[in-house]
């Protein structure tokens, strides 16, 4: 058999981050292949690379023997490559025969696409009703409308991007029934997930990427669950800080927090319950859209709630942000660009924007500029913000340096009580270095800090303490020190309930 | 293909020279416009821009209209441009206009034949409480029920026009106006009246009002935290969200504010230019505002002069129709070529143009 597609020291670096380091694996036909990463890894800067979204900084590709070098989509399909978003874009307002005509270059007559897509679709036990408008159709019909319309170019390879992300699990079986008779008919498929259990059931061979490397190939059908999460998460989960450190009162509680989403793709929390101390980094792991976003808006008091939180034993849920700021709690939300700073802005606004209440840059609602320049200039200067002054726009500075300005603005203005999600999401290593240690130091000055993360080689560098947010719950924290990678995969949920775990994981990463 | 790619930090000089620009390419594109309808271009211009101010014959008349036509486009675009600047888009000015002369007439008429010195200032509380409340009803039904506010406040300046109609033959009709519609005139009778306040200026209270606006408007931008929070609610919603500002409560108080701002400007007009309550009262200031707005860039000096430029426009096109025969089509193609070139430019200023396969820079 020869090799169908094989990509060779493949390398993408985006401004502060390096998204793919020379990845090389190759795919056979008829080989259902798996791409293997947490959030972050690389996976899907790989998979546009070969769809043709994304030109390689370097390194090659070669398709049945050729080489391959789509400078577009349309190019990589007429090669015999197709893919299925995570996101459908779909018409809902047309039917399913028109939205897939629109999709072609050359459209046949609408009477025989129906009949073709009706053809198709019963032979890949996918029934769907070409006349149907597609805004009736559930999710997983929908990505079925997407899948069919892959299906009639006849693919060589069918890129399928978290497919199960949208789906029940009925939907999951008969997606999976669907993909075994395509991969018997010779079709491969690369099949990108983080659902370990998925992929040990239906993937010949995995590659698996981290922080934008190969670190692995194996064949998942040999390996657990447990192995795979292993090796994406990496075995190193090393102490930098002596356990046990001197810890003083519990200074945020949280009882039973729970709330419903705040948007239809969100995610509730449930009955969470957690106590930082003074001086005490908490670490909350998980994968993304699994509450984080909720978690945080929750503390921050973007979105207010019962009872349940409570500064120093004082009620504290129907505060607004403004009024947190005010006795001591700060946040930095995940979101740099839009959330944690408003891009058009200037530096010194942008140190406005939270610094107002704690730093006095405003006296009966009138502002202080030039204190709120001294402000913006001093976090600069503490937190080596790379930028020529402190009056560029907030969204000229590179991600690296936009975190550090949005953590050191926090950091700078003492606070009790700081919660962090993903504070070094997308940063290069000196910056999220800096952003720990800066992390580190606040709380050994006696500050209770929450670090919301992904990113578990970081919380085990710096937490104290470590819990798992999964699915809106969060599990009971343990001491960080001495936490195995087996028992971080049981807390996460990773071996028993994936299906639960990652309903809505991949928004997270595309928002 | 050509494609935008939006510039990291737009250049100062640009963002400032892009009116000037924009009025002399109008120019140019007006004088080709001119020509070709063959009249003679340099003399079209010049009655435009620079005979209602300079000419011997028109000047004492058209130089007092320069303010008295800027003044409500000043007075309203200012109120307009701190909702555009949070993202709420106010499209009713228009009625909320009527509604302040039509309250703060009704006040003044109340009293008649009273020529007490409060009158005057009630009728102006009277029609910015007026224009308030026509404008809170967009606000409210947005806040309760997450209504849209352009469609809204637009529909609600055809109510106004309405109601207008039914004052000027109802209920403010001039009791001895021998039948026919139309409210007393305001402007001539002593205590309800809005007056010159200099010979030959053209300035009266509203005019002051609309001055007194600029600078409060600059203050609120520039210097106050409310200003600050109009900004970051339009720019980046989440993170306003995120600094603890209170996204029901802005949408009142910018809708509240222009819809008073409008109100004031109507009352303004019925107590003095116009002189009463008619049914053809109101003639479009509310929406030229929009105008004004954005060729101001919604900045408070910026619109002051853009607001001066257009009431220039008007003056200046109406002697052109008087003097040259001009059409009023191609006068009001010259006005919507000022707003063109100024966006367009706009445009060029925050993006670069790429021509996708070779790289280019962009005109500007």
């Amino acid at each position: 058999m020869t090799t169908l597609l094989s990509v060779e020291g493949l390398t993408k670096a985006y401004p502060g981050v390096v998204a793919n380091d020379d990845v090389s694996f190759s795919i056979e036909p008829g080989e259902v292949h798996a791409l293997l990463g947490e959030n972050g890894a690389g996976k899907s800067t790989l998979v546009k690379m070969i769809y043709g979204l994304v030109r390689p900084d370097s390194g090659t590709m070669t398709l049945d023997g050729r080489a391959f070098v789509p400078s577009e989509p349309r190019a990589a399909r007429a090669s015999g490559v197709a893919m299925v978003f995570q996101h459908f874009s779909l018409f809902e307002a047309l039917s399913v025969a028109e939205n897939i005509a629109l999709g072609m270059e050359d459209p046949p007559k609408m009477r025989d696409l129906s009949a073709r897509i009706a053809e198709v679709s019963h032979a890949y036990g996918l029934p769907l009703d070409p006349a149907r408008l597609v805004g009736t159709l559930s999710a997983g019909e929908r990505q079925r409308v997407e899948i069919i319309r892959c299906l009639l170019q006849d693919p060589k390879l069918l890129i399928m991007d978290e497919p199960t992300s949208v789906l029940t699990p009925q939907e999951v079986e008969i997606l999976f029934a669907t993909l075994r008779k395509l991969r018997d008919e010779g079709t491969a498929i690369l099949y990108i997930s983080h659902k370990l259990e998925e992929i040990r059931a239906l993937c010949d061979a995995a590659t698996i990427l981290r922080l934008g490397k190969v670190v692995a190939s194996c064949d998942p059908r040999e390996k657990s669950a447990r192995e795979l999460a292993e090796m994406m998460v990496g075995k190193v989960l090393h102490q930098t800080k002596s356990a046990g450190q001197e810890m003083g009162e519990a200074v945020l509680s949280v009882r039973n927090l729970s709330l419903p989403p705040a948007t239809q793709f969100g995610t509730p929390l449930s009955d969470i319950a957690f106590e930082v101390r003074a001086g005490e980094v908490l670490g909350i792991g998980g994968v993304a859209g699994n509450g984080q976003d909720e978690l945080l808006s929750a503390l921050s008091g973007e979105r207010k709630s019962g009872d349940h939180i409570f500064l120093h034993g004082q009620a504290i849920s129907r505060l607004g942000p403004t009024q947190r700021r005010h006795i001591g709690i700060l946040s930095g939300p995940e979101e740099r660009l839009g959330h944690a700073a408003a891009p058009d802005m200037s530096l010194i606004e942008n140190a406005l924007l939270t610094g107002s209440v704690r730093e006095n840059l405003a006296k009966n609602g009138f502002l202080n500029w030039p204190r709120t320049r001294a402000f913006a200039e001093k976090i600069i200067e503490t937190f080596d913000v790379r930028t020529p002054s402190a009056s560029s726009a907030a969204r000229s500075l590179s991600g690296g340096n936009l975190q550090k300005f949005v953590i050191g603005r926090e950091v700078l203005q003492r606070p009790e009580v700081l919660v962090v999600n993903q504070p070094t999401w997308g940063v290069d290593a000196a910056a999220a270095a800096a952003i720990r240690q800066a992390l580190l130091n606040l709380a050994a000055s006696g500050t209770a800090v929450v670090v919301i993360s992904q990113d578990l080689d970081e919380l085990m560098e710096i937490s104290d303490t470590f819990a798992a947010l999964n699915g809106g719950k969060l599990s009971a924290k343990v001491p960080a020190a001495g936490l195995t990678v087996d028992q971080i995969g049981l807390m996460l949920g990773g071996a028993h309930d994936m299906e639960v775990a990652d309903d809505h994981a991949e928004e997270a990463l595309h928002a | 293909m050509i494609r935008l790619e939006k510039r990291p930090n737009p250049s100062r000089l640009w963002t400032a020279l892009t009116p000037v620009l924009a009025v002399l390419l109008t120019m140019i594109a007006g004088g080709i416009l001119f020509a070709i309808l063959g009249k003679d271009p340099f003399e079209a211009i010049r009655t435009i821009f620079w005979d209602p101010l300079f000419n011997e014959q028109f000047a004492a008349f058209s130089r007092p209209q320069l303010l008295v036509k800027a003044g409500p486009l000043i007075l309203i675009a200012i109120g307009l441009s701190l909702g555009f600047r949070a993202g709420i888009w106010n499209i009713g000015a228009e009625g909320q206009y009527i509604l302040g002369a039509v309250c703060g007439a009704a006040v003044g008429l109340a009293f008649y034949p009273s020529e007490s010195p409060f009158i005057f200032p009630l009728m102006v509380i009277a029609g910015a409480l007026g224009g308030w409340a026509w404008a809170m009803i967009p606000a409210v039904l947005k806040i309760k029920f997450g209504t849209n506010e352009i469609l809204v406040s637009l529909m609600l300046v055809y109510v106004a026009e309405k109601l207008l109609a039914s004052m000027a033959l109802g209920a403010l009709r001039n009791p001895e106006g021998g039948g026919f519609p139309g409210s007393r005139n305001l402007s001539q009778h002593p205590g309800t009246d809005n007056p010159e306040l200099i010979a030959g200026t053209g300035l009266h209270w509203g005019v002051a009002t609309a001055f007194i606006a600029v600078i409060l408007a600059y203050i609120l931008l520039n210097r106050h935290i409310l200003g600050y929070q109009i900004k970051l609610a339009g720019q980046a919603p989440r993170a306003a969200r995120f600094a603890g500002v209170n996204p029901n409560l802005l949408i009142a108080i910018c809708l509240g504010l222009s819809g008073a701002l409008a109100g004031l400007a109507g009352l303004f007009e019925v107590s003095g230019p116009a002189g009463q309550i008619s049914i053809d009262f109101n003639s479009g200031y509310g929406f030229t505002a929009i105008i004004v707005a954005f060729l101001g860039r919604l900045h408070p000096v910026g619109i002051l002069l853009a607001g001066l430029l257009m009431a220039l426009t008007y003056i200046g096109g109406e002697l052109a129709q008087f003097m040259l025969g001009l059409p009023a089509a191609a006068i009001q193609a010259f006005q919507g070529m000022l707003l063109f070139f100024l966006l367009g430019l706009d445009v060029l200023s925050n993006y670069r143009i790429r021509l996708t396969g070779f790289a280019a820079k962009g005109a500007s």
